[in-house]
């Protein structure tokens, strides 16, 4: 199992798995999940919705909250492993060296407080900084994210701003103590399009800059052909396809990947059918054995009974299918 | 903020119009208020000079319009019962009601926020659980049953409490306070326990209910997710939230508790206006209903205007587009 990274990974995550022990049964929202991401690299996670990305980016750092738990599994940030971190300890990495922002910034900033009493909680969460610093930091975390007036920005409340100010008033936080890593949940599906590219084309230049690691968590596989260098594909709680980006968007390997470029209005040829993928996700509570996959597949047969391991294919690529699609 | 505070000053002097009016037809147009105050075996002449000495021979317009000019001179009168000018009778008793009406909203909200609170942040310890029984007690219990527990237990079986009165109270600025006294305390507990306990459900359902939803949103996993500790995250995020709907119900709640703690006055003998109002109607002392209702309307419209200024202060998604 080789990772697709050429440089040695700040973010290395190992056999994750993240399970819901609700009422209504174990919902394995996570069920093994590696990856890596090196320095200044952007790793794109893409599923359809409930696939479980927003639930391995909180396990990430740390943030799930019960009856949730991670059950198994490493994720190690610059080679310290976070998964059984005393909670203070993990509170203390948290937002220091690895920051995540999320998808509606409409919410994510606190709707009674002045933009610049946040900046300053979050720079002091970590440091203890005089109120001078205070200023100075965040009109400098402003700056470096586009937005036009740091400084009348700082007395500001988030209703003030617009949903793009919002946003990069997020990831100015999130940047604020110069992460290793910043897991962004969709941080731009609640935008304009054009918007949603400044956005892209900002964060692109600030992990080539700063060096900070990203992962990109999106349903949106046109977000991810323009940001990122590697790809996750996740299905059902697993990584299914993992592998370059060009690569994998130009020449799917698993039934999956190519069902959901297949159903991307832009990539089809244009005046051909649309094709979906039949069917849905399956409920993650007690899923049957073989690949989850299976119900939709038009590759299925008897071998898909029994789940696939995850196997690198000697070409940069992990697969998890017993019958994947031909190397281009 | 200048538009604002003008525009509800208008909205106050209508709202006083308007219930000057229901008060005056409740009070003087019904009813006749002229043989409560004479008795039926005085010759016709004195019954006359009376009725021409309150007014009211005149017609019901005229009989208004002087009844606004004496409100607007602060001038209710004279008590019937008392002989003494209303509005001495009403500032006198004023004081011990604002004491407990103060003493059982705040001491709720002090005590009902924190526990509230603990109780949304772990909603399934069996500590919240404890709380939300507290509170549904609050709720269903009558406010005159609980003060006669109260009594009953710590003023006749234990002898720990007086059972009524006001106490030793301490003149400041000209006006008697019990709280600053031992025994004054003493009197002011059980009935101020009495009016705050419906109070104290109140502000636990409010602040776990706030907690609850403050808890899930969005703001507070970025926040976590920064590194607060979650002393930071209640104390620095969460708090400044939920108290934008605690600061509304306690304004409300004091205006109410003020108006009808006559229940509970009644039963400790508190001398406040509750009690004061309660005489008033047994002996038909009109100029003392009139003030009365007066005062309670302009308190309640005085304290929904500081609600609406502390609003404006909390939520800063008010303030702006309107001022
Ligand atoms: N607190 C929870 N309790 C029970 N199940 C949960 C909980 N949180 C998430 N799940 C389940 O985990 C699965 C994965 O959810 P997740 O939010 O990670 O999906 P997602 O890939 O981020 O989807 P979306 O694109 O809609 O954001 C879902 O089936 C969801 O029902
Ligand atoms: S393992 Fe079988 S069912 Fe699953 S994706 Fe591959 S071919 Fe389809
Ligand atoms: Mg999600």
């Amino acid at each position: 199992m080789s990772a697709p990274v050429p440089k040695s990974p700040v973010l290395e995550v190992r056999g994750l798995k993240t399970h819901f022990f609700t009422r209504g049964g174990v919902v394995k929202a996570v069920d093994g999940v590696d990856f890596s991401v090196a320095r200044g690299r952007v790793l794109g996670l893409v599923g359809e919705s409930g696939s479980g990305k927003t639930v391995t980016g909180l396990s990430l750092i740390g943030l799930i909250d019960p009856p949730g738990r991670v059950v198994e599994g490493s994720v190690r940030l610059g080679g310290q492993e976070l998964i059984g971190l005393a909670p203070d300890a993990l509170r203390r990495v948290r937002g220091r060296r690895i920051a995540m922002i999320f998808q509606d910034p409409m919410m994510t900033l606190n709707p009674v407080l002045k933009v610049g009493t946040q900046l300053s909680m979050a720079l002091r969460a970590h440091e203890a900084v005089s109120a001078d610093a205070v200023r100075r930091r965040s009109t400098a975390a402003l700056g470096r994210v586009g937005l036009p007036s740091p400084e009348a920005c700082l007395d500001a409340y988030p209703h003030q701003l617009s949903g793009g100010m919002r946003q990069r008033v997020a990831i100015a936080i999130a940047m604020l103590h110069r992460p290793d890593v910043i897991v962004a949940d969709e941080p731009t599906t609640a935008l304009d399009v054009s918007i949603q590219g400044q956005i892209l084309h900002e964060m692109q230049s600030l992990a080539a800059e700063t060096g900070v690691a990203l992962v990109w968590i999106t349903h949106d596989l046109a977000v991810v052909s323009s940001l990122a260098h590697d790809i996750a594909v996740m299905y059902a709680g697993r990584i299914v396809e993992y592998g370059a980006a060009d690569e994998v968007l130009s020449a799917p390997r698993h039934p999956y990947t190519r069902g959901l470029l297949e159903s991307v209005p832009g990539e089809a040829a244009p005046g051909s059918e649309l094709l979906q993928i039949p069917g849905s996700i399956p409920a993650l509570v007690d899923l049957p054995p073989g690949c989850a996959f299976r119900a939709r597949c038009r590759r299925a047969d008897g071998s898909c009974e029994t789940m696939p391991e995850i196997v690198a294919d000697g070409a940069g690529r992990t697969l998890r299918c017993h019958h994947p699609l031909e190397a281009a | 903020m200048l538009g604002f505070l003008i525009q509800r000053i208008l909205q106050a002097v209508v709202v006083m119009l308007a219930i000057s009016a229901l008060v005056f037809v409740g009070v003087f147009a019904v009813g006749n208020p002229i043989d409560v105050l004479i008795s039926p075996d005085v010759t016709q002449q004195i019954r006359l000079d009376t009725i021409a000495r309150y007014g009211f021979d005149q017609p019901l317009w005229k009989q208004y319009l002087a009844f606004l000019d004496r409100l607007v001179r602060a001038d209710f009168g004279r008590s019937f019962v008392f002989n003494m000018p209303v509005l001495d009778l009403i500032l006198s008793r004023l004081p011990a009601t604002l004491e407990l009406t103060l003493a059982a909203v705040l001491g709720a909200t002090l005590l009902g926020v924190p526990l509230g609170m603990y109780a949304g942040y772990k909603p399934d310890s069996l500590v919240s659980k404890a709380i939300m029984g507290l509170s549904i007690l609050g709720f269903s219990v009558p406010t005159f049953w609980i003060g006669l527990i109260l009594i009953l237990v710590f003023a006749v079986n234990l002898g720990w409490l007086p059972a009524g009165g006001r106490g030793a109270t301490v003149p400041i600025l000209g006006v008697e306070w019990s709280f600053l006294t031992a025994e004054g305390l003493k009197h002011l507990l059980l009935p101020a326990l009495t009016l705050s306990l419906f109070r104290l459900a109140l502000m636990i359902r409010l602040a776990r209910a706030g907690m609850r939803e403050a808890i899930l949103s969005d703001y507070v996993k970025f926040a976590r997710a920064q590194g607060l500790s979650e002393g930071k995250v209640i104390g620095g995020h969460v708090l400044k939230n939920i108290s934008i709907p605690i600061v509304t119900v306690f304004g409300l709640e004091f205006g109410a508790t003020l108006a009808f703690a006559v229940v509970t006055e009644t039963i400790f003998s508190w001398p406040g206006l509750g009690k004061l109002i309660i005489d008033s109607i047994q002996s038909l002392d009109r100029p003392v209903m009139v003030a009365y209702l007066m005062l309670v309307a302009f308190l309640f419209i005085m304290i929904n205007f500081l609600v609406d200024i502390a609003y404006a202060a909390l939520d800063p998604r008010l303030r702006t587009g309107r001022a």
